[in-house]
């Protein structure tokens, strides 16, 4: 029987404007299995966001239901779903989104902190993750001090702070030049190698394409096509020739 | 990792915590805490000047001095001005406006900070608490100094007016003459000023900051100031 991490059933999701209802998700049925490296592909305004917030819970769908590990996302407590973000999904953005008050260590305890590990341990723990993420030079360092890939190298290492079972990343090469994404690619890709991660990511980057194992299209808020491994080599070559 | 276990409750966080991220968050911020704080000082400084130049006025009439420079205000039966309220009354307004505002603006630049801790696993409680001390820290080192300008203010004016005669009337503490109003003193001033300069500031803060964290996480990080 397979893993299943993330299913969605009919997923929807409207923005209300005024009296305008945009439907940014249209019924988005997906399966994602533990392990498994999936980036979302669309264009601009296609729903990758919407989806992405609706899988990390960090939006409500207005139809449909999100299982995380078998469980009905919308029959979780506050305080439960406080502690998902917490323990199971770490977060990265486009944008970094980290606390500009706190250093690069900072930014990684605070998970920790939410989590009630003693101060010893996370300690321990941020210093041994800026290490892996090539930031042990840098750690009490704030992140105005800091260039765009080694912020994301911190969100990175936040992300990772409480062991999470999947890793959500929203476009993470977006503010990055072709060179440090390629660095932040390879990075997330060895933590899905290495500790068994889930990765969903949102991308427009096609950088992205020859590490995933799946591929889904999003198009005006439906799944489009999902396309495998073997199929994306072949795109990507005819990428490549144009 | 965690595999198919059920998904536990998130856990409150020591006292000790919340309070050690405040102080850091202000620390850090300290150029815009002062600046928020200032705003703070400023309406408490405002309305404990004219208040107690109000206390001051009254004292020295109580006691049969005229000021120096004749005023012309029509006194109640009571001895205070119908001006000297409205005055009051303006001063309390700026105030309130003043502080509310200074921390609406500081809440909402930080609406984004806010959607992240709860990515992170903060609590909307938390989140709350956070700027719950903040704010109350700011608010009573804001408040106490404006109340010390404020004082400082009104006895310059004073001595203006009345001379050295001042501090002989001084109303420092609450009296209550046989026929005028009750006086409540300088020091009781200062004191509504630091009180009522930290419930402002509290509340001023707090509110904006309980409706963000109420806000689905993603909603409070899209809000760009
Ligand atoms: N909070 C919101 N309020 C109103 N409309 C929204 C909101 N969030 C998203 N939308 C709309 O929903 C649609 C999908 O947006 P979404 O951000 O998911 O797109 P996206 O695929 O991530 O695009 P991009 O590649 O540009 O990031 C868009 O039309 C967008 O304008
Ligand atoms: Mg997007």
């Amino acid at each position: 029987m397979n893993d299943i991490v993330v299913k969605t059933e009919d997923v929807v999701k409207e923005y209300r404007m005024g009296s305008n209802i945009l439907r940014a998700l249209d019924g988005i049925n997906i399966e994602i299995e533990r392990g498994e490296y999936i980036s979302l592909m669309g264009p601009s305004g296609s729903g990758k966001s919407t989806l992405f917030n609706m899988i990390g819970a960090l939006d409500r769908p207005t139809e449909g239901q999100v299982y995380i590990d078998g469980q009905n996302m919308s029959q979780l407590s506050q305080r439960q779903i406080a502690a998902f973000r917490c323990h199971r999904v770490g977060y990265i953005f486009q944008s970094y989104n980290l606390l500009h008050v706190r250093s690069a260590h900072g930014n990684v305890t605070l998970p920790m902190i939410f989590a009630g590990i003693s101060e010893k341990d996370r300690n321990e723990r941020a210093e041994k993750l800026l290490d892996m993420v090539g930031l042990g030079d840098r750690m009490y360092h704030l992140p105005d001090e800091l260039s765009g890939g080694q912020r994301q190298r911190v969100a990175i290492a936040r992300a990772l702070a409480n062991d999470p079972s999947i890793i959500l990343a929203d476009e993470p090469t977006a503010n990055l030049d072709t060179i440090t994404g390629r660095e932040i690619i390879d990075l997330i890709k060895r933590l899905n190698n290495e500790q068994g991660v889930t990765v969903i990511s949102a991308t427009h980057d096609l950088k992205m394409l020859d590490v995933s194992d799946r591929i889904v299209d999003i198009r005006d808020g439906l799944v489009e096509r999902i396309r495998n491994r073997d199929e994306i080599e072949i795109e990507v070559g005819d990428v490549g020739g144009e | 990792m965690q595999q198919r276990t059920p998904i536990e409750e998130q856990i409150d966080l020591p006292f000790v915590e919340s309070l050690r991220i405040s102080f850091q968050s202000l620390k850090i911020r300290f150029g815009r805490s002062i600046i928020t704080t200032a705003g703070i000082t400023l309406g408490i400084a405002f309305l404990v000047s004219v208040w107690t130049n109000n206390e001051i006025g009254i004292a020295l009439q109580e006691s049969g001095r005229q000021s120096t420079i004749n005023t012309f205000e029509e006194t109640t039966e009571q001895g205070i001005s119908t001006k000297d309220i409205w005055l009051i009354v303006m001063s309390l307004i700026v105030c309130v406006v003043g502080i509310a505002n200074s921390m609406l603006m500081a809440v909402t630049e930080r609406f984004r900070e806010i959607g992240t801790m709860k990515c992170l696993g903060a609590l909307d409680g938390f989140v709350v608490r956070l700027f719950l001390l903040e704010s109350g820290f700011q608010g009573f080192s804001g408040a106490l100094i404006g109340a010390l300008l404020g004082t400082l203010g009104a006895v310059l004016l004073g001595l203006k007016d009345y001379g050295l005669d001042l501090f002989f009337y001084f109303p420092l503490l609450p009296a209550q003459p046989e026929n005028g109003p009750m006086q409540l003193g300088v020091i009781v001033v200062i004191l509504i000023g630091c009180i009522l300069g930290m419930i402002l500031a509290v509340i001023g803060s707090s509110f904006p900051a309980w409706r963000a964290a109420k806000l689905p996480p993603a909603e409070a990080m899209r809000t760009e100031v």
